[in-house]
C-alpha cells in the first residue's frame, strides 16, 4: 500500500485499464444502440457486464500481484523468514486487493454515469450481492493466482494474468448461457460469477430478481475460496520443504 | 543457557545429503561460526533454522520453542541478514524499517527506527530508496533491520561480505557489542577466516552437510597442526577425510 500511495504510476496504471474499457464499450454499446432502431438495451447489459467482469479481474490481480512484486523485489524470504503467518499473508493480498479494487470499481462506476448515463446502482440492492460474490470469487481465483506463482516461481506470472478472461466465456459476461454449446454450459453451472451475470441481465433486461440464483453463486463463491486457500497451504508447505522460498530470493541476484 | 538448540538437523533431497545428522547449540551472548565451503549445508542449515526450508528431519529449538511447531513466536525472537535477502529496493530506508518493524511486532518504533539510523549511519539515507544505495549500505540497512527487535538469536549469512575494512571492521563491533549487551546469541557465516578468527567464540566446521570440527577459533588451527584458520579452512575444504577428527 506504501507504493500504490507514493509511486502515482501505479495508481494510474490500476484506474487506467477499467476506465478504457467503459469508454470502448461505451462507445460500442450507443453505436450498437443506433443500429436499425435496436429493441435491446444494450448499454447497461454490456457495459454493466464489463464493469462486473473488471471487478472481478481486479480481486483476482489484486491478490496475485503482491505476491509476484515480492518475488521480483527478493523479498519473499524476508517476509515468510519474519514472524508473519501463512494466514495473515494472505490476509494482507487480500486487504490491498480491496483497496484497488475500490479505486478502480469507483472510477469505472463514475464514468460510466457520466459518459454513458449509465448506473450499475440500477441493479439496487441485488448489486450488494453480485459484489460479494465477485469479491470472493475473485479472492479465490487471486490464491489460485498466487499458489501458481508460489510454485512455479516468477515466471509462472504469465498462466495468471489471464486467469480471469480464460472463465469469461464461460460465465455469461456479455450473453446468457443458453447460447453456450452444453458442455461450456455445464461448466458454467458451477462457476459462481454466471449467477452474477444472469442475474444483473434478469434484473436490466425483465426487473426480475432470484434471491434463489444468488444464493447458490454465494455458496459456489464460498466453496472456491475454501477450495483455493486448502491449495494455497498445501502448496506452501510443499514450497517450504522443497526450499523455493529461499530458492526465488537466490534466483533474484 | 541456549539460545538455539539443533538435533540430528537432516535435510536430503532426492539421494543428496545436503544437511547430514547435524547436532549444535548457541548459547546467549555467544557468536558461533558456520564455516564450510560453498555448497556444505551453511546456507541451508540457515533457512531450515529461519523456518522457510522444512527439514527431512530432526528438531529446532529457539529459546525452547520449536521452530516445527511455533515457528511464528521463535521468529519473533529471531531475526537475520543475509547477502542473497535484500530489502525491497522501491521502499526507503525508513519505510522499510518500519514495515519490518510493524512485523516483527517492535514497541516504539520510531524511537527503535532512529537509533538504529544513527547506529548504523544511516540519518543521510532514510528517506533513500534502498535500491539506490551501494551494496556496502545496503549491507548495513539489512543488519539494521536484523536489529530492529532486539532478537534474542541473530542469524547472519556472509553479512560484511560487501561491505570496506573499516565498515566491516564498525559492524563487526557492533554484533560484539549486541551479543554483549543483548546478551543474544548469533550463528555467523563467513568466507573470511581473519573475521571469524577476531569476532567468534567458537566454530563449527561444515563439509558435504557434517559436522567435522568444533572449538575454538584460536586454538582449533594448533590442535590440527595448521598455522591459522584458514589453513585449516582450506584443509577442510579441499581433504575433509585427511584430517585427523579423532583429536576433536
Amino acid at each position: 500500500m506504501i507504493l500504490l500511495w507514493r509511486t502515482p504510476q501505479r495508481l494510474m496504471q490500476i484506474l487506467i485499464w477499467g476506465g478504457l474499457d467503459v469508454i470502448l464499450f461505451g462507445f460500442l454499446t450507443k453505436y450498437l444502440n443506433t443500429m436499425g432502431e435496436a429493441q435491446f438495451a444494450f448499454v447497461p447489459t454490456l457495459l454493466g457486464g464489463i464493469i462486473l467482469l473488471d471487478v472481478l479481474m481486479r480481486f483476482q490481480q489484486g491478490t496475485t500481484t503482491p505476491v509476484l512484486e515480492d518475488i521480483w523485489s527478493n523479498n519473499l524470504l524476508n517476509y515468510f523468514a519474519s514472524p508473519l503467518r501463512v494466514s495473515e499473508y494472505v490476509l494482507g493480498l487480500i486487504a490491498s486487493s480491496l483497496v484497488t479494487t475500490a479505486l478502480a470499481t469507483s472510477v469505472m462506476v463514475l464514468l460510466a454515469h457520466v459518459a454513458f448515463g449509465f448506473s450499475l446502482l440500477a441493479l439496487g440492492l441485488p448489486l450488494a450481492g453480485f459484489l460479494v460474490v465477485l469479491f470472493l470469487f475473485g479472492i479465490a481465483l487471486g490464491i489460485v493466482g498466487a499458489t501458481i506463482v508460489l510454485r512455479f516461481g516468477p515466471s509462472a506470472e504469465w498462466y495468471v494474468w489471464p486467469m480471469t478472461a480464460v472463465l469469461s466465456p464461460f460465465v455469461g459476461v456479455l450473453y446468457p448461457i443458453d447460447v453456450l454449446p452444453p458442455f461450456m454450459q455445464a461448466v458454467s453451472q458451477v462457476l459462481a460469477p454466471t449467477y452474477v451475470f444472469e442475474g444483473m441481465r434478469d434484473i436490466l433486461l425483465r426487473g426480475e430478481f432470484s434471491p434463489g440464483e444468488l444464493v447458490i453463486g454465494l455458496v459456489l463463491a464460498l466453496i472456491s475460496v475454501a477450495l483455493a486457500q486448502l491449495l494455497f497451504m498445501r502448496t506452501y508447505k510443499s514450497v517450504v520443504r522443497m526450499g523455493l522460498l529461499a530458492r526465488y530470493s537466490a534466483e533474484g541476484l | 543457557m541456549s539460545v538455539l538448540e539443533v538435533r540430528d538437523l537432516r535435510k536430503t533431497y532426492g539421494d543428496v545429503h545436503a544437511v547430514d545428522g547435524i547436532s549444535f547449540s548457541v548459547k546467549k551472548g555467544e557468536i558461533v561460526g558456520l564455516l564450510g565451503p560453498n555448497g556444505a549445508g551453511k546456507t541451508t542449515t540457515i533457512n531450515m533454522i529461519l523456518g522457510v526450508l522444512g527439514p527431512t528431519g530432526g528438531s529446532i529449538e529457539i529459546d525452547g520453542l520449536s521452530v516445527q511447531e511455533k515457528r511464528s513466536e521463535a521468529m519473533e525472537r529471531t531475526n537475520f541478514t543475509a547477502v542473497y535477502a535484500h530489502l525491497p529496493g522501491n521502499l526507503t530506508v525508513m519505510q522499510n524499517l518500519r514495515v519490518f518493524g510493524l512485523l516483527y511486532g517492535v514497541q516504539r518504533l520510531p524511537e527503535r527506527i532512529a537509533e538504529l539510523l544513527v547506529e548504523f549511519d544511516l540519518v543521510q539515507f532514510a528517506h533513500t530508496k534502498c535500491g539506490l544505495l551501494s551494496s556496502g549500505e545496503q549491507t548495513r540497512v539489512s543488519l539494521a533491520k536484523a536489529m530492529l527487535n532486539y532478537p534474542q538469536l541473530l542469524l547472519l549469512d556472509e553479512p560484511t561480505a560487501s561491505l570496506d575494512p573499516s565498515t566491516a571492521r564498525a559492524a563487526r563491533e557492533k554484533i560484539r557489542e549486541f551479543a554483549t549487551k543483548n546478551s543474544g546469541g548469533v550463528l555467523w557465516t563467513s568466507h573470511n577466516m581473519h573475521e571469524v578468527a577476531e569476532v567468534c567464540d567458537r566454530v563449527l566446521f561444515l563439509s558435504h552437510g557434517k559436522i567435522l570440527l568444533e572449538g575454538d577459533p584460536k586454538s582449533l588451527p594448533g590442535q590440527h597442526g595448521k598455522k591459522d584458520l584458514e589453513e585449516l579452512f582450506i584443509t577442510v575444504a579441499r581433504e575433509p577425510l585427511s584430517l585427523d577428527l579423532e583429536n576433536v
